[in-house]
């Protein structure tokens, strides 16, 4: 039988498969037209190599950290396979998360990106989807919201920042030598990573 | 010797990279192109430059020349993971002219920090005056 975790990794896997060509699209109007066909090609070799049965939570986001920071080729090797390693981390020895785990999850998986990628809020990228889901999802559990709510709070701020990035212009990786005429398009980072968030969110629902 | 490793995107660039150095530096056998993907497609592998690191170091150091963004964000995930103490470092150069300056100077016997500087040297040379 897969593990809660495996099932939640696959979910996320399949829907970045699913997405290969829009991915790739976005990418194609701003950048290298390679991030949904890099991504995918991740996540293929992802859910074929990790073991099904296994709970523990630290070694599969660390495994899945290692094989895209290996497998995708572009930025978002690094980027990703560095978030899922930090989350790994946070889980190592873990068989189950509590709502306050998800905040300290968003902590290391920012602060490692950030550091990886060298950028702040602002420059057209996924951590325009990511911190404010970060902000949204903390702000919501410390208020005392229910998990499922916090989870929408996150994810609604996730597809917000995806259109916050439409606004601006990119100053970070290939879609910074387009400068203005970066503007009008989505990052295809932030796509991806709020597609992430709703796949966490939709498992984490449906448990 | 200080060691020298390619990063590329693309391994042909790597490769031919690596080509045109090894004119200047037929005798160093610690230049090592790290380009592409597995399966040879575009893109960087911190795996396949760590292990590059790892083989060109004889115990001077390693310098790394990268081209494009995810090829340093690659290759300092690369130096992070390296299991062994190496002293590397990333030579914040344009590749190709960066490449050939660190491997003359590295066949000259010169220490890290002189390869890196002359890599260095090579992002403000003109090559029209």
């Amino acid at each position: 039988m897969a593990s809660k975790i495996y099932e939640c990794i696959e979910k996320i896997g399949n829907r970045i498969i699913e997405e290969k060509e829009f991915l790739t699209e976005l990418d194609r109007e701003i950048g290298d037209a390679d991030h949904g066909i890099n991504m995918a090609r991740g996540f293929s070799e992802v859910l074929a190599i990790l073991p099904k049965d296994s709970d523990n939570i630290g070694e599969l986001l660390k495994k899945t950290g290692m094989t895209l920071l290996s497998k995708v080729g572009g930025a978002s090797g690094p980027l990703y396979g560095t978030a899922y390693m930090q989350a790994g981390k946070v889980c190592a020895g873990k068989t189950s998360l509590t709502p306050e785990d998800g905040k300290a999850i968003f902590e290391a998986v920012i602060a490692g990106i950030q550091k990886r990628g060298k950028a702040v809020k602002g420059e057209k990228t996924m951590l325009d989807a990511i911190i404010p889901a970060s902000e949204a999802y903390s702000a919501a559990i410390d208020g005392g919201a229910s998990l499922p709510d916090a989870l929408d709070a996150m994810c609604k701020a996730a597809e917000e920042g995806v259109e916050f990035t439409k606004t601006i212009i990119a100053t970070k990786g290939r879609a910074s030598y387009l400068g203005e005429r970066s503007i009008g398009h989505q990052d295809p980072g932030a796509t991806s990573a709020t597609y992430t968030l709703e796949c966490i969110r939709d498992f984490v629902k449906g448990m | 010797m200080v060691g020298i490793v390619i990063v590329s995107h693309s391994w042909k660039v790597a490769e031919g990279i690596y080509d045109l150095a090894m004119q200047m530096a037929s005798e160093n056998e610690h230049i090592i192109a790290a380009g592409g993907m597995e399966d040879g497609s575009i893109g960087t592998d911190a795996m396949k430059i760590q292990e590059a690191i790892e083989n060109a170091d004889t115990g001077d150091g390693v310098a790394v020349l990268a081209d494009l963004g995810s090829g340093i964000m690659s290759a300092e995930m690369a130096i992070e993971m390296l299991e062994s103490d190496i002293d590397v470092r990333i030579a914040d150069a344009p590749i190709l002219e960066g490449a050939i300056s660190a491997a003359v100077t590295s066949t000259s016997g010169a220490s890290l920090d002189e390869v890196i500087e002359a890599a260095e040297e090579a992002r403000t040379a003109s090559k029209l005056s």
